[in-house]
């Protein structure tokens, strides 16, 4: 099982050019999931221990507010990665995830690379390296959001 | 109200042929007398004046989501259960002036209407409505807020209850404590005996107002017989329940499994018509409508009966708090089974069966809870499911 | 949960016959482009509240709505509310002029916890429409200023043209002994103030942790995500107090709306400890 996962994670852009040892490393942490149509991924509050890359599918990440229900406040697609509440405490979900589609994924282990990140800080900045670049792109495409550009009367 | 431990009068019987000098009594003392009589296939709670206006020789069918006016083979007055409305119509009325607001030149003017001063007997309220009219008395006349007209229609009703002889076909009321037999809150408690040949009823008064009125029927000190003949036929009724729910620490099991598969599923099959809230002796939720006549000078604020089932029942600007099925129906049985013991010390559920007999899917809220319990759930599954390789 | 307070000389009804008094306007502002203050003028005898407490207002013909008191508890010949026109019923009384006449029931609910914080250091975070009810509760910490530490307020709201009290904020904030931080979600370039969401002011405040009050109104998400930092900068729980809202009809507990889990916010809120509903405050649809 774990055997086929190697290549399709040190393929993915994600991972691409990290140190085969630490490929193998996450591949130990890894395993396939898959989510049917609505599927609650995790929920806000939840302890945070897995993140996810994408293979197939789409997520909706949502806030519950009362009186207006869950509103959508991002999607993420085939090859995009979910969650980084697992890398920062209080290792807690602030928000939802519900599969919008069909959904397969690869899940990351977060316990257990956090532990190993800890031991092996080479690891653990490697990872981090490539966290705050996504959180980076999803910040300023959060700000541009913010000016509701298509608004007659902002 | 003094219970009978106060009071000297022994338990008596009345012949059937002497009940409607019950009734003229009552109505000699100034009493509207309302009880069960027969109208377009239901038993309905109207003004009555004599035993021929009750329900003769009648009887209800009742299952989930099924209801039936069937003849019985005797001439039993009371050979049914309680019927499909409630007494709380009487001391909550389902729509009430509440105030009036008029505008002239020199500016509003605010009313309120007078209360009625016609006092009521009900005749033939049974052990789980008698529960009902008590959890209501917590209800309206609380702390630190009292319902003055709720309290004035409450003060001057006279209470005839009249003990089961069968269980219905959705009584639940051993499992809630409310009966087959009531102990205290009547002024006068019947049990009907039908013997070969003697049709007769066991009295027993509650208050002194009861006694009073007993007084003025013919009657004889009951012997050990007849006594022995009321008991049995309660314990017979207490038998006979078909339904049970299991209420030990109820509020704790339903507060732990809000997020249960089981509400889900129940959603599946709920309407939320609101059926349940309006038959259910307990359900007091209102809302008010705002009223105006063309000129717009008189307004009228109307009190209203509601139900948390509707979708404008949680709006607040712009939504709903409570948009989902799931949510709604949730609510009720919560707010039934254990928030209600939170808010008023006891349980606002009196076994009555009412809700599963009118609810038009036959959704049974005694099979709901029993499930849960069953098999609590206090998480909610998440989980991804792990792929073959 | 917090005791009702007993009804101090009120000539308002509190009681369940649903009248309502009849109050004078004597001032209408508009603060914002759908927020506005109504100045009232009690019959004889005045009007008494404690900070935190609504009222029910009804307007002729139209209905009845809660609404927050928003004025000075120590004044008892005005009644002030700041209302935010959404529905029906506030839109008419967007309409109302000098002079009309509004209905009034009350005053209803729980209050701030003014006693039980005093020797505390103060927190109190405002989110949009929240800054009314806690201004009270302001007012009667700065008229007893010495009996509490530290004092900060934290205000977030959309864009800088929604803030409310402009005039009264800049006070606030010249006193040497209150921290006011005021935020806005988005702004026009000629803003020099702070932008950022209402928790981001958090971590920059100077207050206590460990003997810290807060208390807290605003949309539910707005306190969900403000409770959470607050922990995280080490307040307990129960030094949080919230204040929530639900359709009412009655304000006295017999028409059912305000039901919060088994709790009535019109008698048992509208102002919580936050341990008294934590576990319901993160339930969906409750």
């Amino acid at each position: 099982m774990m055997e086929s996962l190697e290549p399709l994670l040190a393929e993915h852009p994600f991972l691409k050019g990290l140190d085969p040892r630490y490929t193998q490393i996450i591949t130990g942490c890894a395993s396939n999931v898959r989510f049917d149509t609505g599927q609650i991924i995790f929920r806000e509050g939840e302890e945070a221990n897995q993140f996810y890359i994408i293979r197939q599918g789409k997520v909706a990440l949502q806030i519950y507010t009362p009186g207006r229900g869950s509103i959508i406040i991002d999607t993420l697609t085939e090859g995009e990665v979910l969650g980084w509440s697992w890398l920062i405490p209080p290792y807690q979900w602030r928000f939802d995830a519900v599969a919008s589609e069909l959904t397969r994924a690869i899940a990351l282990d977060g316990k257990c690379l956090r532990n190993k990140c800890e031991a092996d800080h080479d690891l653990g900045y490697e990872l981090l390296k490539r966290f705050s670049s996504i959180v980076d792109q999803r910040l300023e495409s959060t700000r541009i959001r913010l000016l509701n550009i298509y608004d007659s009367n902002p | 109200m003094k219970t009978k431990e106060h009071l000297p009068t022994p338990t008596v019987t009345i012949e059937r042929k002497n009940l409607d000098i019950l009734f003229s009594s009552l109505i000699n003392n100034g009493y509207n007398v309302i009880g069960p009589t027969v109208r377009e296939g239901a038993i309905v709670y109207d003004s009555i004046t004599a035993s021929n206006n009750l329900p003769v020789g009648f009887t209800q069918e009742q299952d989930a989501g099924k209801y039936k006016l069937v003849k019985r083979g005797d001439q039993a007055l009371f050979g049914f259960n309680s019927a499909p409305q409630s007494w709380k119509k009487f001391l909550h009325p389902p729509t009430l002036e509440i105030c009036h607001s008029h505008r002239n030149r020199n500016g509003l003017t605010i009313t309120t209407p007078k209360a009625e001063s016609q006092k009521h007997a009900f005749v033939g309220v049974r052990s789980c409505d008698l529960a009902a009219i008590s959890v209501l008395d917590k209800v309206f006349i609380s702390s630190p807020y009292t319902d003055g007209g709720y309290q004035a229609r409450r003060s001057d009703v006279f209470i005839v209850i009249v003990n089961c002889g069968q269980a219905g076909g959705t009584c639940f009321c051993t499992s809630m404590q409310t009966g087959p037999d009531a102990t205290k809150g009547f002024d006068i408690a019947l049990t009907e005996i039908i013997e070969k040949d003697r049709h007769y009823f066991v009295a027993e008064p509650g208050t002194e107002q009861g006694e009073t009125i007993l007084k003025s029927v013919p009657h004889k000190e009951a012997n050990i017989y007849e006594l022995k003949a009321a008991e049995s036929l309660l314990e017979n009724t207490a038998e006979q329940m078909g339904r049970k729910v299991d209420t030990t620490n109820i509020a704790e099991l339903l507060n732990n499994n809000s997020d249960h598969v089981r509400w889900q599923e129940v959603a599946k099959r709920c309407l939320t018509c609101g059926n349940c809230t309006m038959v259910c002796p307990t359900c007091f939720c209102s809302t008010i409508e705002d009223v105006t006549d063309l000129s717009g000078d008189n307004a009228s604020r109307i009190r209203k009966w509601d139900s948390c089932f509707t979708l404008g029942f949680s709006y607040i600007h712009g939504g709903s708090i409570r948009p989902s099925v799931m949510s709604r129906y949730r609510q009720w049985l919560t707010h039934k089974f254990a928030s209600w013991h939170h808010q008023f010390g006891t349980s606002g559920c009196v076994g009555c069966g009412r809700c599963i007999t009118w609810c038009p899917v036959a959704i049974d809220v005694t099979e709901e809870l029993n499930v849960i319990r069953s098999n609590e759930q206090t998480n909610p599954s998440t989980k991804s499911t792990k792929e073959k390789q | 949960m917090i005791a009702i307070l007993e009804q101090k000389k009120n000539i308002t009804v509190a009681s369940a016959d649903m009248k309502p008094v009849l109050f004078r306007i004597s001032r209408v502002q508009k603060d914002t482009h759908d927020t506005f203050t109504l100045d009232l003028e009690p019959p004889k005898g005045g009007f008494y509240f404690e900070p935190g407490q609504f009222n029910m207002l009804y307007i002729h013909g139209v209905g009845e709505v809660p609404i927050s008191i928003c004025g000075d508890p120590l004044v008892h010949d005005k009644l002030i509310h700041t209302i935010r026109a959404v529905g029906t019923v506030t839109k008419a009384m967007q309409k109302l002029k000098k002079g009309d006449l509004l209905g009034v029931r009350g005053p209803f609910g729980t209050h701030w916890p003014a006693e039980e914080s005093v020797g505390s250091d103060i927190v109190i975070i405002a989110g949009g429409i929240g800054l009314p009810p806690l201004r009270p509760s302001i007012y009667h910490i700065l008229a007893n200023r010495g009996k509490y530490g530290k004092v900060v307020l934290l205000y977030g709201t959309r864009t800088p043209k929604d803030i409310l009290y402009r005039k009264e904020l800049e006070q606030w904030r010249a006193r040497f002994d209150m921290e006011v931080h005021v935020t806005v979600d988005r702004a026009a370039g000629d803003w020099h103030g702070d932008v950022g969401v209402v928790t981001t002011l958090i971590p920059r405040s100077h207050f206590d942790p460990s003997s810290t009050v807060a208390m807290l109104v605003g949309p539910e998400v707005m306190m969900r995500f403000t409770v959470l930092e607050l922990q995280k900068r080490g307040i307990e729980l129960d030094n949080i107090y919230v204040s929530m809202e639900r359709n009412m009809k009655c304000g006295t507990g017999f028409c059912g709306h305000c039901q919060y889990g088994p709790t009535f916010i019109c008698k048992d809120g509208p102002v919580y400890p936050y341990t008294a509903i934590k576990d319901i405050f993160v339930k969906r649809e409750i």
